[in-house]
Order: C-alpha cells, then sequence, then structure tokens
C-alpha cells in the first residue's frame, strides 16, 4: 500500500515537472514510455542504466547506513572504471576469459582506495567526509582526462581515450543489438549480497549501530572507528565496480565523456530507496527507466534527463517533508542535543 | 604585478564571498552543504536578468534573490523540520544543477550556444564594485561575529544553543538570518562568477567553488579573516590554471585544473582537526512546536 501511495506520487511528480518546464506532459510521457519499455530497444536500455545507478546507490546506503556522509561517488566510480582500463592494458597478453574478472576487481579495489583517502583524512585529521569525497570527485574526473591522454592513450595517440577491449574480452552482450550485458548480474548479485551483509551479519548490524548512535557504540565499545573505515570502503568498492562494469560491459573504452554522473544521482535513488538494499534496488530501477526514457524524449526536446536530476531533488524533498511532518510531535527542548 | 594581484582576487572573490557567509552559518550551527547549489542559481539567474535587461545590477538582484529562494526552501527543511542538513544540502545542490540545466537547454539547446551578457563595469584599476564588497564582507563579518552583541549570541548558537534560548534569544531565528546571510553572499558570488568573470553561463558552471569554499571555512579556522586570506590562496590556484594555460607550462592541463581541489585536500588534511570548530555545527535545535 504504501509502495503503491509512492509509485502514485512518483509519477505525479514527473508529470509535475514536465509541466513545469512546460513540456507537453502526455507527449513527454509516452515518448519517456517508449524508450524505456520498448520490446526491442527500451527495457534492455533501463536495465543497462539501472545498473550502475543500482551499484553505486548501494554503495552509498552503506556508507550513510554508518554514519559515513560519502557524497564521492562518482570520483569513486571513475577511478574504478580507470583501475579497470589499467588492467586491461596489462591484460593484452592473458587469455579472454581472464579478462572480466580482473576487470571488475580492479574496479572494486580502485573505488575502495580512492574512497578510504577521505576515510583516512577523516580518522586521522578530522577532515567533514562532505567536503572531502567531493574535492576528490573533481580530482578523480581531471585524473581520467589525463590518463586517457598519457599513459593509457590509444596506440595512435590520435584520440583522447582508451584502445578498445576486445568483444570476447567484454562482459556477455545479453540481447543483440542493445548495450544490455551480464553486468545487471553483477548488480543483482550485489544487491543480494548487501542485503545480506546489513540484515543477516554481526557486522552489519554493528554497521547500523554505529551509524543510528557512533556514543551508544562507543560505551559499548564496538569497533566504532574500524566499522566507519570498512563501510567506506565497502561502498567506494561499489561505486569503483559500476564504473568497472560500465567499462566493461558497456562502452569497452574510457574516455572524457565517459561518467554520466552516477556516484552523485545515485545519492537520491539510495535516500529514495530508504537506504535498504532491497528498496534500492526498485528505486535504482525506476530511475533506470526515467534514464533511458528521456534519452528517447531528445527526439521532442534538448531537456534530455537534467529532468531526471529535478525529479529526484523534488522527490526527495516531498519524501522528507512528508517523513518528517509526519513524524512529528511535541518535544521538549531539553531532548536536543 | 599588480594586474596579477588583481587577477587573483578576482577569481578569489567568489569562493571568497561564499566562504565569508558560510563561516557566519557554520558559527551559528548550520552547515550548509547547499552553498555550490546556490552559487549555481545565482550564476545562472544573474545571467538571464543580465542579459534580458542589459543591465549587470539588474542580474546581481536575480541571482541573490534565486539563491535566497533555495536558502529560504534548505532554512525550513534543515531549521523549521529539522532535517538532516547534508541530506538537505545535497538535494538542494541537485536541484540547482537539474533546474539551471533543463532552463539553459530549453533556452539553448544541447549545443551549449554561447551567449554574451552585460557584466559588472571595471573601476580603474582592474577592480570592481563586488570585488571591493567581497573584501569589505569579511571585515564586517569579523567584527559582527566577535564585537556585537549579535555575533556573540550567533556564535552561541553554533556552541550552545540551549543557552541562547536560556538568554532570551530564539536560535530558531537567529539560524535562519544565518542562513539567508549565507544565501545572500552565496547569490552574489554566483553572480559575480558569470558578470564578473566570464560574462556568459555553462552547465554546472560553479564545478565545485561551492565545496571549495567549504574546505577553506575549516582551513580558516571559522575566522572570517582568515577564510578570506585562505581563499585568496585557493584564488592564486584557479587563476593558475588560466594563466598556465596561456603561457604553455610543462605541467599538463589537466594538473592545472585539479591544483584548487587538490589544495583544499592537503591544506585540510595538513592543518586536521585542531580547535575552534563549532560545537553545535550540524546538530538541529528543536524548539516547543
Amino acid at each position: 500500500m504504501k509502495f503503491l501511495v509512492s509509485a502514485v506520487g512518483m509519477v505525479a511528480i514527473l508529470a509535475l515537472t514536465l509541466a513545469a518546464f512546460g513540456l507537453d506532459v502526455p507527449r513527454s510521457l509516452g515518448l519517456i514510455a517508449e524508450g524505456a519499455f520498448n520490446p526491442n530497444y527500451g527495457w534492455p536500455t533501463t536495465l543497462t542504466r539501472a545498473t550502475p545507478l543500482c551499484l553505486t546507490a548501494l554503495g552509498m546506503a552503506v556508507a550513510w547506513r554508518a554514519g559515513m556522509y560519502n557524497i564521492g561517488g562518482e570520483g569513486q566510480y571513475l577511478v574504478g572504471a580507470l583501475a579497470a582500463a589499467g588492467a586491461a592494458v596489462l591484460l593484452a597478453p592473458v587469455a579472454a576469459p581472464v579478462w572480466a574478472p580482473v576487470m571488475l576487481c580492479s574496479g572494486v579495489v580502485g573505488g575502495a582506495g580512492w574512497a578510504s583517502l577521505a576515510t583516512w583524512a577523516w580518522l586521522k585529521r578530522g577532515v567533514q567526509l562532505v567536503v572531502s569525497t567531493i574535492l576528490l570527485n573533481f580530482v578523480a574526473v581531471e585524473a581520467v582526462a589525463w590518463a586517457v591522454r598519457g599513459p593509457l592513450q590509444e596506440p595512435s595517440h590520435q584520440r583522447p581515450m582508451t584502445a578498445a577491449v576486445p568483444n570476447d574480452a567484454m562482459l556477455l552482450q545479453l540481447v543483440r543489438g542493445t548495450s544490455l550485458h551480464s553486468g545487471v548480474f553483477v548488480a543483482a548479485l550485489a544487491v543480494v549480497g548487501v542485503w545480506v551483509y546489513m540484515s543477516f551479519t554481526k557486522q552489519g548490524l554493528v554497521l547500523r549501530v554505529v551509524g543510528a548512535n557512533p556514543r551508544l557504540a562507543r560505551t559499548e565499545r564496538l569497533p566504532v572507528d574500524r566499522t566507519h573505515a570498512v563501510a567506506m570502503a565497502v561502498s567506494g568498492g561499489l561505486c569503483g565496480l559500476a564504473g568497472a562494469v560500465d567499462f566493461a560491459g558497456v562502452t569497452g573504452r574510457l574516455g572524457d565523456g565517459f561518467s554520466q554522473n552516477w556516484g552523485f544521482l545515485a545519492i537520491p535513488v539510495a535516500l529514495l530507496g530508504g537506504l535498504e538494499p532491497l528498496w534500492v534496488a526498485v528505486s535504482a530501477l525506476y530511475f533506470g527507466v526515467l534514464f533511458a526514457g528521456t534519452e528517447n524524449l531528445t527526439r521532442y526536446t534538448p531537456i534530455g534527463n537534467t529532468v531526471v536530476v529535478v525529479v529526484q531533488a523534488t522527490a526527495v524533498l516531498a519524501f522528507l517533508a512528508l517523513g518528517q511532518l509526519m513524524a512529528r510531535r511535541p518535544r521538549r527542548v531539553e531532548e536536543t542535543a | 604585478m599588480i594586474g596579477t594581484l588583481v587577477d587573483v582576487l578576482r577569481f578569489a572573490t567568489p569562493i571568497g564571498l561564499a566562504a565569508t557567509g558560510e563561516t557566519v552559518g557554520q558559527k551559528a550551527g548550520v552547515i550548509n552543504v547547499g552553498l555550490e547549489g546556490m552559487m549555481l542559481a545565482g550564476t545562472y539567474a544573474a545571467v538571464v536578468a543580465s542579459g534580458a535587461s542589459g543591465n549587470p545590477w539588474l542580474g546581481l538582484a536575480a541571482g541573490v534573490a534565486a539563491s535566497v529562494v533555495l536558502g529560504l526552501a534548505q532554512a525550513y527543511f534543515t531549521l523549521k523540520l529539522a532535517a538532516d542538513q547534508v541530506v538537505v544540502g545535497t538535494v538542494v545542490n541537485l536541484l540547482a544543477m537539474g533546474v539551471t540545466s533543463a532552463l539553459f537547454r530549453l533556452q539553448f539547446g544541447t549545443s551549449g550556444k554561447l551567449l554574451s551578457v552585460p557584466t559588472f563595469p571595471k573601476l580603474p584599476g582592474g577592480l570592481d564594485i563586488v570585488l571591493v564588497l567581497g573584501l569589505v564582507a569579511a571585515a564586517v563579518a569579523g567584527v559582527v561575529l566577535t564585537r556585537t552583541r549579535i555575533g556573540l549570541a550567533l556564535r552561541a548558537c553554533g556552541e550552545f544553543p540551549q543557552a541562547v534560548t536560556a538568554a532570551g534569544f530564539s536560535v530558531m531565528r537567529l539560524r535562519l538570518a544565518a542562513l539567508v546571510m549565507g544565501a545572500v553572499t552565496a547569490g552574489v558570488a554566483g553572480a559575480y562568477l558569470s558578470l564578473g568573470i566570464a560574462g556568459s553561463f555553462a552547465e554546472n558552471m560553479t564545478s565545485g567553488r561551492g565545496f571549495i569554499a567549504l574546505a577553506m571555512v575549516t582551513f580558516g579556522r571559522w575566522k572570517p579573516l582568515w577564510v578570506a586570506a585562505a581563499t585568496v590562496f585557493v584564488g592564486a590556484a584557479d587563476w593558475a590554471q588560466f594563466s598556465a594555460f596561456a603561457q604553455g607550462s610543462a605541467m599538463p592541463p589537466q594538473a592545472w585544473r585539479a591544483l584548487p581541489y587538490v589544495l583544499a585536500f592537503v591544506v585540510l588534511v595538513v592543518a586536521g582537526r585542531g580547535a575552534g570548530a563549532p560545537a553545535s555545527l550540524g546538530v538541529p535545535m528543536r524548539e516547543e512546536a
């Protein structure tokens, strides 16, 4: 029931946003639906877009549940892709079946490492995560821009991108003529894995306690710092994995326009999923629909996927307002601090 | 030499203005993660209004208005509803990014047509009024925070809000005032980016300057003049990336572009936790409903 209300609310917000920008609502919704659900190319595109969104949003959920405001998903995604691209260069003499697992693992390590830089700065030097993770995003963008014109540039040195990964080394293509690839199963596995970890393991419980009440966690002698570090590493690892999956599944090349801002847009996806792994997956699927759909919208208007960003922001604010207003009851001043 | 100094100041001004307002806000206990979004909204509104009216001062007013609207929205969620300040700030950034990009594309298409609008007139020596205003703002903020009654009340909001209530002030109103002040300076900062430096707009034009401003508040230890000095430092790095291009340096251009962010990160790591952070920073205050 709650889900039904939320779903109707989300579509209503989409329609209102389209109307607010002066677009023809039925026509726009029709184009979005066609782009997202068309039996030939629609739903594979939806799943392809939902895959990195789901992985990065899971990453956000893990970190935020532990009380670590990781806003650096974008940088971790990029460094993951960069690590995968680096692995691809080193893998040249190796047989094709080895490539995909190595590229994905490099992505995880790259993303986790990038996130851990911010963790280290927070735990050892007290640098706020909100600031450090964002600053590292911009550094990652420039690092990729430099690498694809420097050490990782394709052999002819003509274009600012890496050499293409050979077709037989890429993740398996699932639907001919579309970009849907077996990375979608990686995302599904990650959903189950994170869900089991958060809900059914001792470390998951510790992580949630640390996030909900660090003071209590400290008095209970729980390993707060270590939990924070692990949560950030897992978070960055998932974002890095998303980058590697996109690299090894969709493009096979790394260039300037590689990132679609997934790491940043994952934050509202995770928030709207209530930071619960299974709902985060549902949320990612919904925004997969919108991102695939708005690509089709460009036939009508240049507004493109910027409208999805507005929908995301509006939806989070709406849910925040509803949630906070409903949870409100008179409080006494002494309760604060 | 003087010319270089003015150039550096020009690049430091948007970050410095935003950081000055943010210092006041953080002293009052509110962390404004939406600073970047408010700047971006200011940048866009300023370009549109200046382009439409031909008057850069109207552009400045529009930029401030757009930023304040976002600031009031943020205040409603973080102060009135006591929602998480980082969550709301992040969403405000998204909202500004989405709305400005969508409107920009509706007007000019995805090609991002280069537009040119009237900019702030220059005073002799390459300075302009907003730049001077930025320098004055930092000094005023310093004096108000440390030497006045209202400044004391503001600082108390960030340290021990219960005492402020006991003394008969409204924490909510003081924090609201601080947040709106921050939104005003963010709006001026954004407008300066488009009307003082570039004379045009591009999607996501602020490119993290709001976040750099946040970093500089910590680096400047919540003291307005120190914060201003820190922004001149990082403004120099911002300026260097443009001048280095012109001179053709050995360092790759990507490294120059990354320099302000790397510097901000490194100075925060070097400066460490230190003292001076308001004790109640980011903690919502719930008053009797």
